[in-house]
């Protein structure tokens, strides 16, 4: 029953999130200000991590690739497929559960907590609309995010096949051109928008319906992460299967 | 003028405030007090919206509350200015950002004007050099008076102070008091204040409803609160030694 609560509780919290809209004047500075917090602030994790797993991935499919019968180039070929269709939109999301995620739980939560969200209330402010709608077109640059993780896995891919000595830099180069689907992006692309809603809206529920002190801001922020990630992984497992199949 | 009538508000099985009639009434400093689980923070967010009752209504200068559309109901919470018991200032903003946020959200001043209102609210209330101090740079009686500059920059018609003293010294708390009598009497406006500072009763306290167990146990001011024979009431105002020296003067003064 809980659960049931909860789900319906967080569409009521979406659709009052629309109503009654704050002024463009003041959203307009709150939504470029959540894009430099959760956006911006965030592409040096997203560049670190996805340079260095696509190093991982090119490593261990080389490593894996025992058989002379199967051409080099596979291994860019690989490493491009693992990054572009799940490491960069699905891997990178679970990440920013935790990073943004929790930030976002947090700083809402603290704010239920110390009356600022009755304050915003008693002053006749729809304070889900002027907390969370900004925090939710803000991620809308999040695709821009993973654009520059798919470019720097492949490239940490590059640089680790290259160096490690698995295959030559034109193998490579040549694995990562060989049968690219277009489309595989646009999937990617159209997962991470849905990916990006839900980092705004699942951490932000838990914050804004948290009741307590510290103790139990803390407590909300890992549900957020538990949560935000359990429905990452279950969308994708959805999308992949209305997308690709 | 704030009318209140049979007021009554649960949660679960627990009834909280049992039908509560009252009135506070304008241009005065209207207290709320009892002892700790009386119902009175419940009653003050019954008063501001926050919490939904079962039963009763409110009327703001003859609006009845509950019969307002939701849109309704914030256009009459811009008229409304609250001093919360933390304060509740925005810790990303600076003080001046703090009370000029109901001006931004609410009117169409200009920058200029904006800025001249927070200037002389933030005069008024004797922080004239903190305008670019963040919140958690500010003592617990400067964040109270940046509390009381944002709830009337906006010159609201009523305004509530949810104890507005709460972890002042004695003489940071005679300030706030007479900074909220003097600015109520200014404006004219209708001031609900939520307290359980004897000081604040005394020196403030023109009318004064007195809450226990969710019930409306005494209504009156601060100068008939000591002539009273309710028990209930003595044994909240005469808790402490201080108040009981008080009271013992002012028995022999008469004798």
């Amino acid at each position: 029953m809980t659960y049931l609560h909860n789900i319906g509780a967080y569409f009521l919290m979406i659709a009052e999130m629309f109503r009654k809209p704050t002024k463009w004047s003041v959203m307009k500075n709150l939504i470029f200000k959540d894009i430099d917090d959760l956006v911006i602030g965030s592409l040096g994790i997203i560049a670190f991590i996805s340079f260095f797993v696509g190093g991982v991935i090119t490593i261990q499919t080389a490593l894996n690739i025992t058989n002379p019968l199967i051409p080099k180039y596979l291994v860019g070929f690989a490493t491009r497929q693992s990054v572009i269709l799940e490491f960069a939109p699905t891997f990178t999301s679970v990440i920013m559960a935790g990073k943004v995620g929790s930030f976002i739980t947090s700083s809402i939560g603290t704010m239920r907590v110390t009356e600022q969200i009755d304050a915003l209330e008693v002053m006749g402010i729809n304070s889900l609309n002027y907390l969370v709608f900004p925090k939710a077109v803000a991620l809308m640059l999040y695709p821009f995010a993973i654009a520059i993780g798919m470019f720097l896995g492949i490239l940490g891919g590059m640089a680790a096949c290259v160096y490690g000595g698995f295959s030559s830099l034109e193998d490579y180069i040549f694995g990562i051109q060989t049968d690219f689907i277009p489309f595989h992006v646009i999937y990617a692309f159209i997962k991470t928008f849905v990916f990006a809603f839900v980092l705004a809206t699942i951490p932000a529920y838990h914050g804004y319906y948290m009741k307590g002190g510290a103790l139990e801001v803390g407590k909300a922020s890992t549900t957020a992460f538990v949560w935000t990630s359990v429905v990452v992984i279950l969308l994708n497992y959805f999308l992949t299967q209305m997308l690709l199949s | 003028m704030i009318e209140v009538k049979d007021l009554h508000k649960s949660f679960g099985d627990v009834e909280v405030l049992k039908g509560i009639s009252t009135t506070f009434e304008k241009g005065k400093t209207n207290l709320i007090i009892g002892q700790s689980g009386s119902g009175k923070t419940v009653f003050l967010k019954c008063l501001l919206g926050l919490f939904n009752f079962e039963q009763g209504c409110i009327a703001y200068d003859g609006k009845i509350f509950s019969e307002l559309s939701e849109d309704e109901k914030r256009d009459l919470r811009g008229d409304i200015g609250m001093v919360f018991q933390g304060s509740a200032l925005f810790d990303s903003m600076t003080i001046a950002e703090n009370v000029m946020f109901p001006l931004r959200m609410f009117t169409k001043q200009s920058k200029s004007e904006m800025q001249d209102r927070v200037d002389f609210v933030l005069n008024r209330v004797n922080l004239s050099d903190a305008h670019n101090k963040k919140p958690s740079e500010a003592s617990g009686g400067m964040q109270k008076r940046v509390a009381i500059a944002r709830a009337i920059v906006n010159k609201p018609k009523y305004l509530f102070c949810d104890e507005p003293n709460s972890g002042l010294d004695p003489k940071t708390s005679i300030v706030i008091d007479n900074l909220i009598k003097e600015i109520t009497e200014e404006y004219d406006i209708t001031t609900v204040i939520n307290s359980h500072d004897m000081n604040s009763v005394m020196q403030i306290g023109e009318k004064i409803v007195f809450l226990k167990n969710g019930l409306k146990e005494w209504e009156g001011s601060n100068k008939t609160i000591f002539k009273t024979d309710n028990t209930a009431v003595t044994d909240f105002v005469y808790s402490s030694e201080l108040m009981k020296k008080v009271r013992q003067m002012y028995i022999e003064e008469r004798q």
